[in-house]
């Protein structure tokens, strides 16, 4: 799977812009279903597996959309001024690289202030792609870019950017390339723009109307201060109770220990006190459905170095694929 | 991309006066009815279809002409930023709460109309105890605020009352001066867009509610029409001014005269790439002064719109304003007009093929 996460964390797609990483997710899925499209909102999504009797249509999301940045002006002296795409953290962008989806590179830094020891608010930060002035600048107004960190082999763990939330489209792709018979119609999302507000997971899941919903998603691990409940890398993926902006049915958290605990893949429990995922959106959906989520614990999320052990990325898969090949009982 | 031919849409006498009697009437969010009758009136010579939803949003129809035709859907929204009264407090003074999001330092000294009897009041100052000197020279807090009808307005407002600027409209050249130019200028578009619309496209027109109060018109307004596309058309701020120590103004937001504002993203929406490269090409093409609105903060009705049931590929467009949610707001003729202009084409060659390839 490391290879596979590579390559998906080096393509740079931030919310609203997703096309690329369409479509090197679709080029790895495509032999696996006939049943693939994508909607208004960019997400793309495939189908796999036949509704039985006593089966149900699950949908499992897992957002391809990274943070990134739009440019708001290039001043007269080519320093490039940016809005955010999503979270973006001020205390995460000084010293680091960017790129830009047309190819340009960049640095970013920020305006000095009279208080020399607090960081600034992005406003007065800054990025330089090296141009004289705003006549030899070649990105403008819209252009959109990425964090510039390559992927690095740390043995057992790795570090990227974007592995919030390409670590679970790896987790997804595994489940589904794993996938040889199952009850259940299986619509699994790679949806747009979930850092700007879970945009593309709400209207995915209108139209699917799903009897029940899983996410896959990172979450945060150790280094955010004031969270109460943490969770460790390698002891697991997270079944979530609870964050910011859900509660997890707790039928599902009891269908996914159970099943955890059957197939003796080692999992966390999870309980956070900062952030949410599409699964706040999905819930509650039309009438509503039972929803869960599973996460991937990471390090320094939202930073362009982020840091995954790949045995949680294995347990998740294995997880998930054992979720979704048998019945699913929520007695 | 092959051109359709389209008429030139000028700003003259009937727009102006269009304007000047939607942005005199009042329509303080949740109470937009006066709004809407007044363009029910113009639209009903040129719809085939009129309906007004549990919302209040006004929903205009006119069909193609040809059969499988794109559902185009435009929006703008007809209420405006205003006040309601609370509580009387003494003989002709009312204590009073904001509806939508004002700047409380501009509300003291404002004239105001109160309620359906359009009663004029002026918004001043009491002091809830004895002021003294150094209080007099701070910011006054809106529980300080009251609405004064004279003495004789004794018992004639009541609770639940909206409270409109007491605004009239004015044009001077090229400049307009009005309330509420955020959004009767887009529902004074709509109104025009409807009466050149192309024939081609299913035009799909809603004059919607409650936006300046969380967009709540437009979370339902897409929902019967389905459309393929949705275009919002608003006014957003041009804090184009020089800056004091001369250092460049990297926050203007957009420019007065700098054209029609195209969004590329909000606080609510990402707008659609494919939308946004359409509009452009249609602009160079008619050579039509155009400009990007900053992204970053804001938003239009095109955050609700666009997630409606299984989503809705969506942009905004806005005719650059000074002083919005305050009593008096300045517009550019030229802009309107290039706006307008702009919106007309861009409906005119608007086709399936603008959506064919993936959203990028």
């Amino acid at each position: 799977m490391k290879t596979l996460l590579k390559k998906l964390t080096e393509t740079p797609s931030p919310s609203g812009y997703e096309s690329a990483i369409r479509e090197v997710i679709r080029a790895e899925i495509s032999s696996l279903s006939s049943d693939i499209k994508v909607d208004a909102l960019g997400n793309l999504i495939v189908t796999i597996g036949k509704k039985t009797d006593k089966g149900k249509k699950v949908m499992v999301d897992a957002h391809m959309d990274e943070i990134g940045f739009m440019v708001s002006h290039v001043e007269k002296n080519g320093l490039v001024r940016f809005s955010n795409l999503g979270t973006l953290l001020p205390r995460y962008m000084s010293g680091g690289r960017v790129k830009f989806l047309n190819g340009v590179r960049g640095i970013v830094n920020c305006d000095r202030t009279e208080e020399h020891h607090t960081i600034p608010t992005l406003e007065k930060h800054y990025i330089d792609v090296g141009a004289g002035s705003d006549k030899d600048c070649p990105v403008s107004i819209g252009s959109v870019g990425v964090f510039d960190e390559p992927f690095v082999d740390l043995g057992k763990r790795v570090a990227a950017k974007a592995l919030d939330n390409r670590a679970s489209c790896a987790v997804l792709i595994e489940t589904m390339r794993r996938i040889s018979s199952t009850p259940h119609e299986l619509v699994f999302v790679f949806s747009a723009q979930e850092e700007t507000q879970t945009r593309g997971a709400t209207t995915a899941a209108y139209a699917i109307e799903p009897d029940l919903s899983i996410a896959v998603d990172t979450t945060p691990s150790l280094d955010i201060l004031g969270v109460k409940m943490q969770v460790d890398l390698g002891k697991g993926p997270a079944i979530k109770l609870r964050d910011t902006g859900m509660l997890a049915d707790p039928k599902v958290v009891a269908w996914m220990e159970k099943t955890a605990k059957k197939a003796k893949i080692p999992y966390q429990l999870e309980v956070l006190d900062v952030g949410t995922t599409n699964a706040r959106a999905i819930q509650v959906s039309k009438a509503g459905m039972p929803s869960g989520v599973l996460s991937i614990p990471c390090r320094h999320v939202h930073s362009p170095s982020e840091i995954v052990d790949m045995d949680d990325l294995q347990n998740a898969a294995d997880l998930l694929t054992a979720l979704l090949c048998d019945r699913i009982d929520l007695s | 991309m092959t051109s359709q031919t389209s008429q030139a849409l000028r700003i003259n006498k009937v727009q102006l006066s269009l304007l000047e009697e939607l942005t005199n009437a009042n329509g303080v969010s949740g109470d937009e009815s006066e709004v809407r009758e007044i363009i029910r009136k113009k639209v009903a010579p040129f719809a085939d279809e009129i309906k007004v939803d549990a919302m209040g949003n006004l929903l205009v129809i006119k069909h193609a002409q040809t059969p499988g035709a794109m559902r185009v859907m435009v929006d703008a929204h007809m209420d405006e930023v205003g006040f309601m009264i609370v509580d009387q407090d003494g003989d002709g003074l009312f204590e009073f709460v904001q509806v939508g999001g004002g700047d409380e330092r501009q509300f003291i000294s404002k004239a105001v109309v109160v309620g359906r009897q359009k009663l004029p009041g002026v918004i001043g100052y009491k002091p809830i105890h004895l002021t003294e000197k150094k209080e007099r020279d701070q910011r006054i807090s809106m529980e300080s605020l009251r609405i004064d009808l004279g003495p004789a307005g004794k018992d004639q407002a009541k609770r639940g009352d909206f409270v409109a600027y007491a605004t009239r409209f004015r044009c001077s050249g090229d400049t307009i001066f009005a309330k509420a130019l955020d959004d009767r200028l887009g529902c004074a578009t709509l109104i025009e867009l409807l009466k050149t619309v192309p024939q081609n496209i299913e035009f799909l027109a809603s004059f919607s509610t409650q936006e300046e109060i969380g967009l709540r018109g437009a979370k339902v307004a897409a929902y019967d029409f389905e459309p393929q596309v949705v275009i919002a058309v608003d006014s957003t701020p041009a804090y184009d001014f020089s800056r004091p120590d001369g250092s460049e103004n990297t926050q203007y937001n957009c420019k007065l005269r700098g054209g029609p504002a195209i969004y590329l993203a909000d606080r609510g929406t990402l707008s659609d790439p494919r939308l946004v490269r359409f509009i452009t090409n249609v602009a160079e093409e008619k050579k039509i002064p155009y400009q990007y609105r900053q992204p970053g903060g804001g938003g239009t009705n095109a955050g609700a719109l666009h997630l409606t049931r299984g989503g809705i590929p969506a942009v905004s467009i806005s005719i650059p304003g000074r002083y919005a949610h305050s009593a008096v707001m300045i517009a550019s003729v030229s802009d309107w007009q290039n706006t307008l202009q702009l919106l007309h084409d861009a409906l005119a060659n608007l086709s399936p093929a603008v959506l064919e390839e993936e959203r990028p």
